[in-house]
């Protein structure tokens, strides 16, 4: 059996430990926030945090999120700077992969609280939106960590 | 163009409408057939609740553009609701709504009229009602956010209030509706958030992936690794050990034509995705590859290139171009390719269906859920109307979710299972059975005269057409992809012909972004740079020239209608001024004339009409020592007539500007034998944020035209751009897609 948290409440799992986060996630909580988009680590739609770092849930087995704490995009419950900044500019066309920007840019602000425009390249490269939207997330991140854009 | 008239309550019980409501319906027109056009298809656009509620149809799919927001926003604003007060209902399939199909960058063309007029008939209405309980002239009352006000006595009503005494006036004519000034308008142009947008954010949106019914299996399905390869044997005793695994279940193989069908193949069926996605990987299928088995796509461009140096079908002739060459001073040649493409939307494709007495309800992720009604029944042996579709949100579409295979699949299964059944392909599935955007092989030749402009223009265009998802034989052409830039191109050049050469198809072939203009404007622009350098002129300046002075041009092709996007030439003629005026302003916002190349760094244009918009791009790149390139600006200019929705326009060519860049730069999909080569994002890749354009600068006209395509026209001016910057950088000339093939240092 696995015990883990998510979003502050204690869940129990006894499925496959092998299963990914993601799915245990999306299928069992029924919390879609969090999206599949490739499965392998590749595309950033499924991420999380686990222990307060971003991580791909898609290669995250249950196993490996044991006695750990998740928080997904439900969990910031809109009131993340990010979530506000990114009403703001209206980031989202399609939004599929918004939730795991988000969570990935929650982490960055974490680590770098005025980070740099590499610095946002290289924590945001592993996060593909097929839209086009980069440009609004860079300056999203920016509104919310309060550094010019 | 519409006709509206007052609903009976009890025809829209979905809505939920209460006694007294106020239901206009409409009849709607747009590029439906003329059996559409000829019947009478009344349904709700707006209704306004005794509560003061609006509630306004939505009936186009939301993708990521915006018109699912936008045009009801065009409604409330006629209508002065208060947008706080207004809901957006999102339509099921059904033919009364005229075409669904959101594809073509139309929604906001084909729809605002029938819009505005629907707004404007249930404000007249309102404020009639209440001009008559106070007595006075209809003229003194206004629409003010959610009431009738009577400004003089200071009287005021809400809608609700009303909306029972104002249906049961007569609708009136459209002919003497009062449609707001532009001063006036509250919603449109004023960048008001998509309704959906704080679901997104705060990750409550439902896509087709999140959709669930009560009860329901999932399935992955193992398709044919080859176009048309049928299943020869399966095993499926090791995938039924896997825990949760309920099913093993083939489908039939499709019959050509494949249209939409369903490719047919092994499902995997589960109480869960985990548990079907390890079942799916412990099938054993053998194949019976079929025809396509030997189909190598570096060698079919190779053919496509070579066929485009061979005369063709002639698609456009203009003057006598065998003349034109014969007294040129000088000649120029070259040949372009594109590879096949995958839409690659982030949500891969996802439906949910319940098959029960006969029937389907299905929720999918679908730009054309009237093709998910007829695709369904087709592959179920039932009627249409009996297929009922919600339509969830979209996690991009780009043209792949015009094509409802998967939804049809998910249907099969539930009337096989006997229960709900979600399909989920997965990133894999997504990459190796796509309708891929096509290859193309293109020869550009022209006759200069002794300036260097040309006096004769022959284009060849060589691709496996879109028609064959209709007609597996077909070799040539449709008219709509002859009509997207290619032979519509409105240089002032005499003697000018566009031929186009046979192709076989091995693959499912779709319509992606922009479709046949993305390899006709890289093959068109980057020779008119070309020539341009030839004959050492300013590439904005010598295109400038090539139009010729500002004018419209009427198109006449060989032996077919022009296209035009499915419109009237008098509507929209193709307008050279336009065209000039987009280009003038993208040189002055880039600083075109200060712009010198150096070693690495350049700058590079190009500028294209399709979906009845004008864009003009300038791009600058910079190439380090190692050959990586990097694109720090990007300017584009466009005129896309009257907009509506003014941020949504201007975010479509940003993400139009990084479309392009993958594009251009580094997404290809190839076969061998028969077997897409890519499966997922290591190896199909598209544009992440380091390799996007860094700043997008959008220079958006305030044109007062009919309104024009917003979702598609800015992608297909950017790779002849990227080309054009990297030649200026350079000194290469990349005429083959991908660009990341090429080493630049």
């Amino acid at each position: 059996m696995v015990q883990l948290k998510v979003n502050g409440v204690t869940r129990k799992f006894e499925g496959d430990p092998e299963m990914p986060l993601l799915w245990y996630l999306r299928d069992m909580l029924e919390m879609t926030g969090t999206k599949y988009g490739c499965g392998m680590g590749l595309c950033g739609a499924c991420t999380v945090h686990v222990d307060g770092k971003a991580v791909r849930s898609c290669q995250t087995t249950m196993a490996n999120a044991a006695g750990k704490s998740v928080v997904t995009i439900e969990g910031l419950k809109g009131q993340h700077p990010l979530q506000k900044a990114w009403m703001a500019a209206s980031v989202p066309q399609c939004g599929y992969c918004q939730s795991g920007q988000i969570m990935q840019a929650a982490s960055l602000l974490k680590e770098h609280a005025k980070p740099t425009d590499a610095q946002i390249d290289e924590a945001m490269q592993g996060n593909i939106c097929r839209c086009g939207t980069y440009g609004r997330i860079r300056s999203a991140i920016k509104t919310a960590a309060g550094v010019k854009a | 163009m519409s006709t509206i008239k007052v609903m009976e309550r009890r025809a829209f019980l979905k809505y939920t409408f209460g006694a007294g409501a106020l239901i206009l319906g409409t009849h709607v027109e747009s590029w439906a057939s003329d059996a559409d056009k000829a019947a009478f298809h009344p349904d709700v656009f707006v209704g306004i609740q005794p509560t003061g509620e609006v509630i306004i149809v939505a009936h186009r799919s939301e993708m990521g553009t915006g018109s699912k927001s936008t045009l009801p926003m065009v409604v409330a604003d006629e209508l002065d609701a208060d947008w706080k007060r207004v809901r957006v209902e999102q339509a099921i399939g059904d033919e009364k709504y005229g075409s669904q199909n959101t594809d073509g960058s139309c929604s906001i063309r084909d729809f605002v009229a029938i819009m505005k007029i629907a707004g404007a008939t249930a404000r007249t209405m309102l404020e009639t009602a209440a001009a008559q309980k106070w007595n006075v002239p209809a003229g003194e009352c206004k629409a003010q956010l959610g009431f009738i006000v009577h400004a003089k006595s200071g009287k005021k009503l809400g809608f609700g209030e009303l909306a029972a005494a104002a249906a049961k006036l007569p609708v009136p004519d459209k002919a003497t509706l009062k449609f707001k000034p532009e001063s006036e308008y509250r919603y449109i142009n004023k960048n008001v958030p998509n309704v959906d947008q704080l679901d997104i954010i705060e990750g409550r949106g439902t896509f087709g992936m999140d959709a669930k019914m009560p009860g329901m299996l999932v399935a992955s399905i193992e398709h044919s690794p080859v176009y048309g390869g049928k299943m020869a044997s399966f095993d499926a005793a090791e995938a039924k050990k896997v825990a949760g695994v309920r099913d093993v279940i083939v489908l039939d193989p499709f019959k050509p034509p494949h249209n939409f069908q369903p490719l047919g193949g092994v499902a995997v069926l589960a109480d869960h995705t985990w548990a079907a996605l390890q079942g799916r990987k412990k099938l054993k299928v053998e194949w019976d590859l079929g025809p396509n088995a030997s189909y190598d796509s570096d060698r079919y461009r190779e053919q496509l290139l070579a066929t485009a140096k061979q005369p063709g079908k002639v698609v456009r002739n203009q003057g006598d171009v065998e003349a034109g060459f014969a007294s040129a001073a000088k000649i120029h040649e070259a040949s372009y390719s594109t590879p096949l493409l995958s839409h690659a939307p982030m949500e891969t494709p996802a439906a949910v269906a319940e098959f029960k007495d006969g029937k389907v309800v299905c929720h999918a992720a679908t730009q054309n859920p009237q093709a998910v009604q007829e695709t369904v029944a087709g592959a179920l042996g039932i009627d249409k109307k009996d297929v009922t579709c919600h339509v969830t949100l979209l996690g991009g579409g780009f043209g792949r979710k015009s094509k409802p295979d998967y939804v049809a699949e998910a249907a099969l299964l539930s009337k096989k299972t006997g229960k709900p059944v979600k399909v989920v392909w997965s990133r894999e599935d997504d990459i190796r059975n796509d309708f891929y955007h096509s290859t193309a092989g293109m020869y550009m030749k022209a006759g200069l005269d002794a300036s260097g402009k040309p006096t004769t223009w022959l284009h060849r265009s060589a691709f496996p057409s879109i028609g064959t998802t209709f007609d597996d034989k077909a070799e040539y052409a449709m008219e709509l992809e002859m009509g997207m830039g290619w032979n519509d191109l409105p240089y002032d050049i005499p003697n000018h012909r566009a031929e186009n050469g046979p192709a076989k198809n091995h693959i499912r072939i779709g319509w992606l972004r922009a479709v046949a203009n993305v390899y006709h404007a890289f093959a068109i622009h980057s020779f008119t740079d070309e020539l341009a350098h030839l004959a050492g002129k300013d590439p904005i300046e010598y295109t400038l020239g090539l139009l010729g002075p500002g004018r419209k041009i009427e198109m006449k092709p060989v032996g077919m209608n022009y296209w035009n996007h499915n419109q009237k030439q008098s509507d929209f003629p193709v307008d050279t001024a336009r065209m000039r005026n987009v280009i003038d302003l993208v040189a002055q916002k880039s600083g075109w004339a200060k712009r010198k190349a150096s070693k690495g760094h350049g700058w590079g244009f190009a500028a294209h009409r399709s979906f009845l918009t004008y864009v003009a791009v300038v791009t600058e790149v910079q190439v380090d020592d190692r050959g990586r390139l990097t694109i720090p600006n990007m300017h584009i200019a466009v005129d896309a007539g009257q907009t509506y929705n003014r941020d949504r326009v201007i975010s479509q060519f940003e993400g139009a500007a990084t479309f392009g860049t993958s594009i251009a730069m580094m997404s290809e999909i190839s076969v061998k034998d028969g077997k897409v080569q890519q499966s997922n994002f290591h190896n199909y890749q598209v544009a992440r944020m380091p390799e996007a354009p860094r700043n997008t600068h959008i220079h958006l006209i305030n044109s007062k035209e009919l309104a024009a395509g917003v979702g598609e026209p800015g992608v297909p001016p950017v790779p002849p751009s990227i080309a054009n910057a990297i030649f200026a950088a350079t000194g290469k000339r990349v005429r083959d897609l991908p660009m990341r093939k090429t080493k630049l240092v």
